[in-house]
């Protein structure tokens, strides 16, 4: 069983067309829209900002909150239902993982950086966008980063490893389907985000990894020209 | 509670000018509206007014009529007040305002009958289409009424039907049917701040308005939904005032659809 030519037509290690703009959201104090295949995702941030209920407060530094939603209309099949799900709810759990470790937020006692994501179009790798867009929306709201945050899915369909899944090939028939999204950080090569559903050897894994380096540090480039177009420099 | 900002509004009000320069009853510039922007949708729109930015997604999906009208489909509207789109928004189900902002949108469109219920009848008494109109503030730097009623039916003109086969709906599949409009509505929110009239607020106005009338009409003038909102109370001349900027606007509003 063999997966000869991608079902898009695209190369094995080729993502979907990009598009990526910072500070789409002027009330925001932060923002950016990223935009890969028919995946689109919207992030602003707010803060840092005080915290309420003061329970939730860290008297020894800021935390960061994050929301993933998509809207309504976002999905191909049936609308679906406003106000979260057990998998948004998990989505946003570890896109503030894939985050936090870029942010330092000592500065920043008893408040909190908000993070909302929204998703007016979906089309597999929502996650992986949601999180680029995030770690945009993070520099564009001037905070201290240690590095930006690049993510992407990878996976294995038959008997290939590639990029960048979408969704005909996330419901591939014809052999074993591996779906793994990756958050990675360009400057250190350390991974944030790490998901894996599917089958998939040890070996192909560690792969797919070293695969992953290379289209993030694509995503980098894209994240970077994004922030400096709205950042453009002034001649005095 | 925004005592020195409202004083500051209407002096600037009673020289005929708003914070940001604009005449009295002039809406932002530019005023832009997006067709078939969200492909997961049956029909959609992004309304830009100003700074604030809109999205309105449309889904139609098969139901049952219900009992008092077996051959009639029907519409839902729905608004998140996402709080991506504003510092003051929260996280959770729809509070009074979105809920208000979703009626007041719904009323507009359900009323006017721009919507023939009739046409949306699949078979009597079992199945009709359900017309789901989500609103989504992308940015709101004010006035959500208008920007959200012009984006609903803008959504509604590019809405297309998906195949039905009976049993089940084939989202993949677009029939290229259109959704008739008859009509089309158009909101205005007429804002009354001391004794002035004005249009399209900014976030800092809305803070400081004392009552609020958005009127819904359609091409010829005559007025199908309105709502009053704010603290104080409207003479019958504040109405007959504001009735009349409310259709002269809603002319203007409509020119901007295609």
């Amino acid at each position: 069983m063999t997966y000869k030519e991608r079902l898009n037509g695209r190369k094995f290690d080729e993502m979907r067309p990009i598009e990526a703009k910072v500070g789409v959201i002027p009330r925001a104090d932060g923002s950016a829209m990223f935009k890969i295949g028919n995946t689109w995702a919207y992030a602003a941030v707010y803060g840092p900002r005080n915290l309420h209920p003061k329970f939730l407060q860290d008297p020894q530094k800021g935390i960061l909150r994050c929301n993933y939603n998509m809207m309504p209309f976002s999905s191909s099949g049936e609308r679906v239902r406003p106000g979260g799900s057990r998998r948004s709810k998990e989505i946003s759990l570890v896109t503030e993982k894939a985050l936090l470790p870029v942010l330092n937020l000592e500065e920043y006692p008893n408040s909190v950086v908000d993070v909302f994501i929204e998703l007016p179009q979906t089309e597999a790798g929502s996650r992986c966008a949601g999180i680029c867009a995030a770690s945009m929306a993070l520099a564009d709201a001037g905070l201290e980063m240690k590095d930006l945050v690049c993510a992407v899915s990878f996976g294995k369909v038959a008997d290939k490893l590639l990029v960048d899944l979408d969704y005909s090939e996330e419901s591939y028939k014809d052999g074993p389907v591996a779906d793994v999204p990756i958050a990675m950080l360009p400057n250190s090569g350390k991974i944030t985000l790490l998901q894996m559903d599917g089958e998939v050897k040890k070996e192909e894994l560690m792969k797919l990894l070293k695969m992953g380096k290379k289209a993030c540090m694509d995503i980098y480039e894209i994240q970077k020209k994004a922030l400096k177009e709205k950042y453009h420099e002034v001649e005095l | 509670m925004h005592r020195e900002l409202r004083s500051h509004i209407i002096s600037l009000l009673n020289a005929n000018v708003r914070l940001d320069g604009r005449k009295l009853t002039d809406y932002r510039k530019p005023i832009e509206v997006e067709y078939n922007v969200v492909k997961t949708a049956e029909g959609s729109a992004r309304v830009k007014i100003g700074e604030t930015d809109v999205l309105v997604g449309v889904k139609l999906e098969v139901g049952e009529p219900y009992p008092d009208s077996p051959d009639e489909g029907t519409i839902i509207v729905g608004a998140e007040l996402l709080p991506l789109s504003n510092p003051d928004f929260e996280l959770g189900p729809p509070g009074i305002q979105a809920i208000e902002l979703a009626r007041v949108v719904d009323r507009g469109i359900r009323e006017s009958q721009a919507i023939d219920f009739k046409k949306l009848c699949i078979e009597a008494g079992k199945k009709i289409w359900m017309v789901i109109i989500d609103i989504c503030p992308i940015n709101d730097s004010g006035n959500l009424f208008d920007a959200s009623s012009l984006a609903a039916i803008a959504a509604l003109k590019s809405t297309v039907y998906p195949a039905f086969d009976g049993e089940k709906v084939d989202y993949k599949e677009k029939t290229g049917k259109k959704l008739e409009l008859e009509k089309t509505p158009i909101a205005v929110t007429v804002i009354k701040i001391g004794d002035k009239f004005i249009v399209d607020p900014d976030t800092e106005e809305e803070k400081v308005i004392d009552a609020r009338l958005t009127v819904s009409s359609i091409e010829n003038g005559t007025l199908c939904a309105m709502q009053k909102g704010g603290d104080y109370p409207l003479t019958e001349e504040d109405i007959d005032a504001m009735l009349d900027i409310g259709i002269e606007k809603g002319k203007e509003l409509r020119k901007y659809l295609k």
